[in-house]
């Protein structure tokens, strides 16, 4: 155990990630990881929307003009791909819970559906709010 | 530290609160997309209605379990010395219970 041990402090560690090889999934799983830090960043923000639209007439009308500002529909559509990105790879991993897609080729296929569809919902936002 | 959610019941919580949260929104687009409330009155009308208010409820509830096993895993993967550790436990803890309390304001306290 203390040659085990040992050896393991010797190990080297290679972190550039630039070079590292992320094969499809790993993508998809660290975003996963990235989009749900930003949901949750982004909760605070959506109850302030929801308390502003609720409150009266005028703040009501106040959310909906936020959607005139660029920036704010820009940021909109950057938090649809979060929100798909993170939807759909989270109904990923609940389909390889239940045996389906969990081999390494239906995995690395449904992580491309992943990742493109995530970027397909966006799409579809930015259509709709340009 | 007694662990809140962890193991499979972390896993299992992470599982529940996603479907919920899923069909939540699914409903809520659906809603959107058929008859679209195009005033604030028809809007408000449609949040405080009490089905809407009980099961935007339980979303963010789902919320709030979803982010602390999912925030608690990237700070137990990220910061190792156990005091930031614990710290960053206990703001994520204050802070997601700040959120549920300014919800149930919302949708329960503020207006009838």
């Amino acid at each position: 155990m203390r040659y085990a041990s040992a050896s393991k402090r010797r190990r080297p560690v290679f972190f550039n990630l630039a070079q590292i090889q992320m094969p499809v999934g790993a993508l998809t799983s660290i975003t996963h990881r990235v989009t749900g830090i930003f949901l949750a960043l982004g909760v605070p923000f959506g109850i302030y929307l929801l308390d502003l639209s609720l409150e009266g007439p005028q703040s009501y009308a106040r959310v909906t003009r936020l959607f005139d500002n660029v920036a704010f529909r820009a940021t909109a559509v950057f938090f649809v791909w979060v929100l798909a990105h993170h939807m759909l790879a989270g109904i990923r991993h609940l389909l390889s819970d239940i045996d389906i897609g969990s081999q390494l080729p239906a995995a690395r296929r449904s992580a491309w559906v992943v990742n493109l569809g995530g970027i397909a919902v966006a799409m579809l936002a930015l259509g709709v709010l340009l | 530290m007694r662990a809140t959610f962890t193991g499979l019941r972390a896993w299992l919580v992470q599982r529940a609160s996603a479907v919920y949260m899923l069909l939540f929104i699914v409903f809520f687009l659906a809603h959107f997309a058929v008859d679209p409330p195009h005033s604030y009155s028809a809007w408000h009308a449609w949040m405080t209605s009490s089905g809407v208010r009980v099961i935007t409820t339980i979303f963010f509830a789902a919320l709030l379990a979803h982010a602390w096993v999912g925030l608690r895993d990237v700070i137990l993967d990220y910061s190792h010395p156990m005091v930031f550790r614990v710290c960053l436990l206990v703001l994520l803890g204050f802070a997601l219970m700040a959120v549920g309390a300014w919800i149930v304001h919302i949708l329960w306290m503020s207006r009838g």
